[in-house]
């Protein structure tokens, strides 16, 4: 792989051709190295992309009138019981916690999508940032070469930066393991060089009378980071190919697997912000039937992942949330589907040092109230989070149209911070 | 790497081989056919209606406009923007030898009758419409919308008949392709009468009442009722057995109330001068009635802010569809547009001439301004020609069009249009589709950056062959000098700088005979590159 890149040496010849003066920081290993509560920490939210259905997965109400056909088991956490689809998980939840009472007011995808993924209702005046790219631009790190935004897999609304910029948006990776995404040059270094120089020449050119406007394109910035990417060593973070034939298999092979292989390895090299998304929750119809073969990719993806942090002491440095846009109703409808449900749903949090072993929130088994007890809002969870990075959540933030905004509108919940 | 993605990168270089020369073999019948000069409408009064309009917003804001930009930089502005992508090289030079009077006028003309355009504004106005999920396939075909879009833009239909057509035909979406629609919110097998409402209200009326679905707008006027009673006009239609849309008149629109949990039946209601609606005919034609009502200044206005949006890449007025209640007793260029757009039956394309037209079109992108607050300011007062982002479908047709002399377009090889089309869909959504919401600013990024710079694609199109520009520019440039300037021509529609000769004179002429073709091929790479290739300016 090494060869087809530029050689470090190369790009700083290129960068002083190209009239750049970046100085590629030098690799941190010793950040890298580190572990326990010692490390920078990093997130990894796993996205359950349509909206899963807490009685299928983290809330099963078995033998009730809403509960359908789905078992439950017990896991390593007292009193805690989740659906029969996750054997794997229930031997490693114990290290996590699940919040049964997530209420929002959003049923559509997109909005759903929009309030859980930044903590905000949708706004047509502006555009929140998502918490992976709150924590990216907050919490900037020196020696990572690689994207320290990155959403794996096939999401339609991958994580955002909104108002801090497109700069902070997750850089998209859709086939993960694999997949270097274009960062290999295809031309030798000589060639390189001569294709930098020409576009400094172009520049040049074209900026005379229109500087203003064009360094706020960041098309140049955009190219240099690139060029720094290319070069560096800590690519082999996206490619799986020198992991284990049975570390491969426990992931599963399945691109969401992948994409949970890739996050612990961008977790190893100091990524500050991970999305792995798995789709396939919106289940109006066959709802039984989707929830076992989503959880059959599900549940041995985020058992390994669990396991490998553990393994490799990343655990206390890395929050780990699992969540999607909505739950899914109590009631079964014809198709036996169940449709959209912001009232009330689940999600597993934990790691980074939160507590762990709880169980938060509770919904009716019989459906007589809505809503759940004990509810949990968003942006609480977030304003928990935030707090656990040492990000001031309350920091208000002027955005383009002038309008001061607060990272989180929410307060932290001090059970979950131990 | 999969087995079966391990031949698709030889398989493509080798189609885009053949395609190529399909191609630029179509151009030589082209470029012989004789010049027409094309009729244009006389749009004068209301461009010095514009022009007054921003002349004196400058003069009371004391801000100094640019000055008028090179025709070919015009040029190019309007072929990205009517026809997704730069002029060919072909065409740029029919356009320099074009001396008659009124020539951007006549081949803004020209492009509005180019096939390629009808494909191109389809797209883009399907977005604000139905937006760009495929939906539920039994009942909503996208691609039936976009063509019937595409004919009536060909056919010049007055716009305000086709958005009565879209609220309110009846019957398959099949024979009746309007009603796609109305079938795009279908889902699990259910009209969303609030998806209707909201979405009639941004693409028609300009303004953004979704959030009144669930409670009163936090800063604007609209209230759940006018929410519900709008959603209400849609309450009654469904779906035939066969998956024809229909209105059934018995049936009562309820909505569960959010205190009580009662159903109350919500009969349909407008939020202003119910007098508009139609008294007769089905609920959605009363409402298209209402919606496209000659009085209802929300309807050119929003009309007016889309259309030039697409011409410079932002809206007028900033979000497009978030616009601000009209202004009581004056005037602003969105009306003096819609007032145009409606004395002429709603046609679209005289909006666009209108537009192409005016000054703030053709200023330049330079300003001696360099402050970037003043320049900010400069752009929100049209002084100067905003640097906006190409969509990823300009950037990829402008990148595929650089790669041959001819012009690519509808009489290109068919093969070639459809390795196009799959192409392009790859690149839209790696370079970062906007979807509904593309006409917003936004600065370059790394995955672009790298994108253009390593892809395959590039490679493809940037090395060197028999039949691609950067070959045949190398190989049959009569010298140095004419090799570089139809490079700049065929990527740029410029011609190089001093500075910029000096530069690829010194390399080309250092160069021996076989280096040269990769010396040119890294010009080419370097041009589309740059930033000016990727930004409308």
């Amino acid at each position: 792989m090494t060869n087809s890149l530029l050689h470090r040496r190369d790009v700083l010849s290129l960068a002083a051709a190209w009239g750049l003066s970046f100085a590629l920081p030098p690799v941190d290993l010793r950040a890298a190295q580190k572990r326990g509560p010692e490390r920078a920490k990093s997130l990894i939210i796993l996205w359950m992309g349509g909206g899963p259905s807490q009685l299928e997965t983290w809330d099963p109400h078995p033998g009730t009138k809403i509960g359908g056909e789905v078992k439950a088991i017990q896991t390593r956490t007292k009193g805690l019981q989740v659906a029969e689809f996750f054997p794997l998980m229930a031997e490693q939840i114990q290290d996590l916690n699940v919040v049964r009472s997530l209420v929002t007011k959003e049923g559509d995808h997109e909005r759903g999508t929009y309030m859980v993924k930044t903590g905000y209702r949708p706004d047509p005046t502006l555009r929140h940032p998502t918490l992976g790219a709150i924590l990216e631009t907050e919490l900037p790190l020196a020696g990572v070469e690689i994207p320290r935004h990155v959403a794996l897999g096939d999401s339609q609304w991958p994580s955002w930066g909104g108002f801090l910029g497109a700069e902070h948006d997750a850089f998209k990776v859709y086939n993960p393991g694999y997949d270097l995404h274009n960062m290999q040059s295809f031309r030798a270094t000589g060639s390189q060089a001569r294709r930098l120089e020409n576009l400094n020449v172009l520049e040049q050119a074209f900026q005379a009378g229109r500087q203003a406007q064009a360094r706020k394109t960041l098309h140049a910035d955009a190219i240099k980071r690139a060029l720094q990417m290319m070069n560096s060593e800590q690519l082999r973070a996206f490619q799986i190919q020198d992991e284990p034939e049975a570390s491969r298999k426990a992931y599963g092979d399945s691109q969401f697997g992948r994409g949970c292989l890739v996050a612990r390895r961008l977790v190893e090299t100091g990524v500050r912000s991970i999305e792995v998304t798995l789709n396939g929750w919106d289940t109006h119809a066959q709802n039984l039937e989707f929830h076992r073969s989503n959880a059959a990719i599900l549940d041995p993806a985020f058992a390994a992942l669990m396991q490998d942090l553990r393994q490799r002491d990343l655990l206390q440095s890395t929050v780990i949330l699992c969540i999607g846009e909505f739950g899914r109703t109590p009631q079964i409808n014809p198709l036996q589907g169940r449709d959209h449900w912001p009232t009330g749903f689940s999600c597993v949090i934990g790691g980074g040092g939160l507590a762990k072993g709880m169980v938060i929130g509770q919904t009716d088994p019989q459906h007589a109230k809505t809503e759940p007890s004990d509810p949990i809002l968003v942006p609480d969870l977030y304003a928990t989070i935030l707090k656990l990075f040492g990000v001031e959540y309350s920091k208000e933030v002027l955005t383009p149209i002038g309008r001061p905004m607060a990272y989180s509108s929410g307060k932290p919940i001090a059970r979950l911070l131990g | 790497m999969p087995q079966r993605i391990r031949w698709l990168p030889f398989a493509v270089a080798l189609s885009v081989v053949l395609l190529v020369i399909g191609a630029t073999r179509t151009s030589p019948r082209q470029s012989n056919k004789p010049p027409v000069l094309e009729e244009v409408p006389s749009l004068t009064e209301t461009v010095v209606s514009v022009d007054n309009f921003f002349e004196a917003a400058w003069a009371r804001q004391q801000v100094l406009p640019a000055d008028r930009a090179p025709d070919l930089q015009i040029y190019r502005r309007l072929s990205l923007a009517l026809l997704g992508t730069i002029p060919s090289l072909e065409e740029l030079r029919q356009f320099e030898a074009d001396q008659q009077p009124q020539r951007l006028e006549r081949w803004t003309q020209r492009m509005l009758n180019d096939s390629r355009f009808g494909y191109y504004f389809a797209e883009r106005l399907a977005r604000s419409l139905v937006g760009t999920d495929n939906g539920e396939v039994l009942v909503f075909r996208r691609d039936r919308f976009k063509e019937w879009l595409r004919e009536n833009l060909t056919r010049r239909a007055p716009y305000d008949q086709m958005v009565r057509h879209m609220i309110a035909d009846t019957g398959l979406w099949t024979g009746v392709p309007a009603t796609n629609f109305i079938s795009s919110a279908f889902a699990s097998d259910d009209i969303d009468e609030n998806k209707l409402a909201g979405r009639s209200v941004r693409a028609f009326l300009g303004q953004r009442i979704d959030c009144a679905q669930c409670h009163d707008h936090p800063f604007d006027h609209w209230k759940q009722s006018d929410f519900q009673g709008l959603a209400a006009y849609f309450g009654q239609v469904n779906k035939t057995p066969l998956g024809g849309i229909q209105d059934f008149s018995t049936v009562d629109y309820k909505v569960e109330n959010r205190k009580t949990r009662v159903e109350e039946i919500i009969p349909p209601s407008v939020p202003f001068h119910p007098e508009w609606v139609s008294k007769a005919g089905s609920r959605r034609e009363q409402l298209a009635a209402w919606i496209t009502h000659p009085e209802n200044r929300r309807f050119e206005r929003a009309t007016a802010n889309r259309i030039w949006g697409l011409m410079f890449g932002k809206g007028y007025l900033d979000p497009v569809d978030g616009l601000p209640d009209p202004p009581e007793g004056q005037i602003d260029l969105l009306d003096i547009l819609g007032a145009d757009f409606r004395k002429h039956n709603y046609d679209l394309r005289r909006m666009i001439q209108v537009i192409a037209a005016s000054k703030p079109y053709r200023l330049d992108s330079i300003h001696p301004i360099e402050d970037e607050n003043r320049v900010e300011e400069l752009k929100s007062q049209w002084a100067v020609f905003p640097l906006i982002r190409l969509r990823p479908e300009q950037v990829i047709g402008s990148i595929l069009q650089a790669s041959s002399l001819g012009t690519i377009d509808q009489n290109s090889h068919l093969l070639f249009r459809t390795i196009r089309f799959f192409r392009e869909t790859d690149f839209v959504k790696e370079y970062g589709d906007l979807g509904e919401n593309e006409l917003t600013e936004q600065p370059g990024t790394i995955p672009q950056a790298l994108l253009r710079m390593n892809s395959q694609l590039i490679r493809d199109l940037t090395e060197a062959n028999a039949v691609n520009s950067p070959g045949r520019i190398a190989g049959m440039s009569p010298d140095t000098a004419t090799c570089i300037e139809t490079a700049y021509l065929v990527a740029l529609t410029r011609r190089p700088t001093a500075p910029e000769i000096e530069h690829f004179m010194k390399q080309l002429e250092s160069a021996s005979k076989n280096q040269r073709p990769q010396v040119v091929e890294d010009m080419f790479w370097s041009l589309c590159n740059s930033l000016e290739f990727s930004w409308n300016h």
